[in-house]
């Protein structure tokens, strides 16, 4: 054991006192993370100033901010584009609960082995692959003009309820297939201990494997979540008075574009928290299962 | 003595606990001295600090305190990038951990060709030959789900042997595995120290650190209690903790 360097305060237990060469080490370690704050200061700076500067130094900046971003236009359509995003919001608090149980049914249903249920399985396929085929907005149109149009009694003709089916319909075929790909991501070794606990596959799918697979899916699923919210503005497509709708009319009245900036910073405004929401969420539930383990 | 390959000096390690004052300290005033042909057995009961003192000797945890030293060089020092000092440093773990999506050929020659930048075919050559050499050609194509316990520590040992370690540190390879399957990771260890190979071990098998080990650490509560050849730590030792503890491994 060499004794060359006998770091001064090196002492043990509670009496702990850093050594002269840990505080170096911790000024330098200060040291580079000053420097990093620095270079990535210097970077957003530069890179957001360019940017900004290739905009509003382009040739037809001067328009683009008349027919874009006028302020005067944007006080003008705010009511109007506010009372019809809380239609997208209600469209969107009522698909997206539906749209969770429908996909997790249909993945469930085709991870089932249950001889019974080999029927539902291959409608359930045939389900995922037809619906993901169509474009969200001709189910949109479907729905909406074409079930009224069978004419049958009790069949509701609300244009936003039809406009809310078809997202829930599209959707739900997305939603499915990412559970099913967090369901079979799941390892073996998890459904041999849970069948080795004699549990029944029903058992093992509610308890060990679908809450491993939920927390897996996270993510993914809230990049569905956002692209729904920004869907709900399809329903503009077949007259629902929506944030779209609502931005285009007043657009088309005033000839001026500033109104769909309001409503995308309206859809902006809803989608930001929610993904800030999910990252915390899924940090908070990594941080819980990992706790202590290197 | 020759220079030490790896000297630590006065190590010290802590994690902040949940929900209590204090940290955890879990390496306190730790010091090693590992020369060229050295195999250093860590011994100790279940947290007293071997793995994460071999983690610490890879940089794969920042220490709170002391100084490590590899080649004469101080690599605890944060200017130094780990993965440099890591490229002379090979490193196997209790659970294996090979990459599950690649090939064991593949597995073992992922480093020398990025990071050490072989041609391919001299990688997968040297591989090939390593792994025949531990008794695993025939499994080469295979990936490592589909090999026992056994054959998926060794394919590890050879993926930290590829690239010419200085130093290998493993870190109680055989803990997972069946006893009948202990004695094929072990056999290589052994052939392996016999060659002159530098390690630094921690292990669980008592008889084995015996036969191997030029040096041994038994490690308590974070300190290194007792430390020597084998055959007085394991022989006759002084401490009272070491003879309850090799009283109990040993029952």
């Amino acid at each position: 054991m060499s004794a060359s360097t006998p770091d001064a305060g090196a002492t043990t237990g509670a009496g702990w006192q850093p050594s002269a060469r840990e505080l170096a080490r911790r000024r330098t370690r200060q040291q580079q993370h000053r420097r990093r704050v620095l270079i990535a200061s210097v970077a957003t700076v530069v890179v957001l100033g360019g940017l900004v500067a290739a905009v509003v130094l382009s040739p037809g900046w001067a328009r683009v901010q008349a027919t874009f971003l006028d302020p005067h236009h944007a006080k003008e359509s705010l009511p109007a584009i506010a009372k019809g995003f809380w239609i997208n919001v209600k469209m969107f608090l009522i698909a997206e609960p539906l749209i969770l149980v429908a996909g997790l049914a249909l993945a469930l249903i085709r991870q089932a082995r249950s001889a019974w249920l080999v029927p539902v399985r291959g409608l359930a396929v045939v389900y995922t692959d037809v619906v993901r085929g169509i474009p969200t907005l001709l189910l949109v149109f479907l729905f909406a003009f074409g079930m009224p149009a069978l004419g049958l009694a009790g069949i509701p003709t609300s244009l936003f309820f039809w406009a809310t089916v078809a997202l829930v319909v599209s959707y739900s075929a997305y939603v499915a297939e990412v559970f099913r790909s967090g369901i079979e991501s799941v390892h073996p070794s998890q459904l041999a201990s849970a069948e080795a606990l004699a549990l029944s596959r029903a058992q093992t799918m509610r308890y060990v494997v679908v809450p491993q697979a939920v927390r897996r899916v996270v993510p993914p699923l809230l990049n569905d979540f956002v692209s729904l919210q920004k869907d709900t503005a399809l329903a503009a497509s077949v007259g629902v008075f929506e944030a779209l709708f609502a931005a285009a009319d007043y657009g088309n009245y005033k000839f001026n574009f500033t109104a769909y900036v309001v409503a995308a910073a309206f859809f902006i405004a809803l989608t930001v928290p929610l993904a800030r929401l999910c990252d915390a969420l899924t940090r908070r539930m990594a941080r819980r299962e990992r706790a202590g383990a290197l | 003595m020759a220079d030490p390959l790896l000297e630590a000096r006065n190590l010290r390690k802590s994690y902040p606990r949940h929900g209590e004052a204090g940290p955890r300290v879990v390496l306190d005033d730790v010091s090693l001295s590992v020369s060229p042909g050295d195999v250093v057995c860590l011994i100790g009961s279940s947290g007293s600090g071997k793995s994460t003192l071999l983690r610490c000797l890879d940089l794969l945890e920042p220490i709170d305190d002391g100084v490590i030293e590899f080649r004469g060089r101080e690599i605890s020092d944060p200017l130094v990038r780990p993965q440099e000092v890591r490229r002379d440093i090979g490193m196997v773990f209790q659970a294996y951990n090979l990459f599950p999506h690649l090939s064991v050929l593949d597995n073992c020659t992922l480093a020398p060709r990025k990071v050490h930048g072989m041609a391919p075919t001299d990688a997968r050559a040297k591989a090939t030959e390593l792994l025949e050499r531990f008794g695993l050609g025939e499994h080469v194509a295979k990936h490592p789900d589909q090999l026992s316990g056994g054959q998926q520590q060794r394919v590890a040992l050879v993926r930290a042997l590829c690239t010419d370690p200085a130093l290998l540190l493993l870190d109680e390879i055989t803990a997972a595995l069946d006893p009948e399957l202990v004695g094929e990771v072990l056999e290589i260890v052994r052939s392996l120290a016999e060659s002159g190979t530098t390690m630094v071990l921690a292990t669980h098998e008592m008889a084995f650190a015996r036969d191997v080990a030029s040096h041994v650490c038994f490690l308590d509560g974070g300190r290194i209690l007792e430390e020597g050849p084998p055959s007085q730590v394991l022989g006759e030792p002084t401490e009272a903790r070491t003879r309850e503890f090799l009283r109990r491994v040993l029952a």
